[in-house]
């Protein structure tokens, strides 16, 4: 306990326990709320704040491609997609039995943690690519990056390339249609299966 | 101080959460945004041991995480717009279209 309000004190202690706080509770409505918009502003918010997690632990240029690619681009993904949604409607959702969810979740969480962490004997890692005093961070990454980690980055690369035409390709189809009109043809042909069900 | 496991029991915690969300979401969309947990969630580890062991392997790890969820979330949505067309409802139950 002492340890614990010793460590609130720092700047880092205060910083961690703050952010790990919300970051938990945010998360949490992310996963619980029934509305879409709010998991969303959620989940953006917690993502905002992980980024802060990764300014702490001196990974700068990591923060900044998580507020970059998951606040900036990701989310706005998501709300473009919600406008293809019905984005007020309350979600629902049958959930047969939540408590045997969080027993389940939780223990296999807990079995995934023990069997990664098992193994692992903390003094016999060594470092692969140390990081260097004196050093920006951003540099030292591009460094590493774009010498031991080239083939991967430019595989990565194809891959988004490859994901940025799937995604025109499957959202742009029958994109001149409106989506309402549609539905009421699907209902019109739902009734028609209805009648040779009945038939 | 904060230490390692600070950090890595966050992650855990955060991690649960997401697997609690996959478990209990039954609405495609919400299933998408519990996998962002825990995509987050496995970050922070990774960010965590690349600081506390000096090394940068750790970011690396991170930043192919993140362009590999990037990809899946632009290949995932174009999927459920043309699944919202198609079925006009993105419930995991009413897509279950092999009911035995």
């Amino acid at each position: 306990m002492e340890n614990f309000l010793a460590s609130l004190f720092t700047f880092q202690g205060f910083a961690f326990y703050l952010f790990s706080f919300l970051t938990v509770i945010l998360f949490w409505i992310t996963v619980m709320s029934n509305n879409v918009l709010y998991a969303m502003t959620s989940l953006a918010s917690g993502m905002v704040l992980i980024s802060g997690f990764f300014f702490i632990l001196g990974a700068d240029f990591l923060g900044v491609v998580q507020l970059i690619v998951y606040v900036g681009a990701v989310m706005a993904l998501y709300s473009f997609a919600m406008m293809f949604f019905d984005a007020t409607r309350e979600i629902k959702e049958k959930n047969t039995n939540g408590a045997v969810v969080f027993v389940l979740g939780g223990l296999s969480a807990l079995m995934l943690v023990l069997m990664f962490a098992a193994p692992i004997h903390s003094e016999s890692i060594q470092a692969l690519y140390p990081m260097h005093e004196g050093v920006g961070n951003a540099q030292d990454v591009g460094i590493v990056l774009f010498t031991k980690y080239l083939i991967p980055f430019e595989v990565a690369a194809v891959m988004l390339l490859v994901a940025m035409i799937a995604g025109i390709i499957l959202a742009g189809k029958k994109m001149d249609q409106s989506l309402t009109e549609m539905m009421d043809e699907d209902a019109g042909e739902d009734e028609i299966l209805k009648q040779k069900d009945e038939k | 101080m904060i230490g390692l496991s600070h950090y890595l029991i966050v992650s855990a915690l955060l991690f649960s959460i997401g697997l609690i969300g996959v478990l209990r979401r039954r609405n495609l969309l919400m299933l998408f945004f519990a996998t962002e947990v825990m995509l987050n969630a496995v970050n922070i580890a990774f960010a965590a041991i690349s600081h506390f062991y000096n090394d940068l392997t750790g970011q690396m790890f991170a930043f192919f995480v993140i362009a590999i969820a990037a990809s899946e979330v632009a290949v995932g949505l174009g999927i459920l717009i043309v699944l919202y067309k198609k079925h006009g409802s993105l419930d995991l139950d009413d897509l279950a279209t092999m009911k035995g």
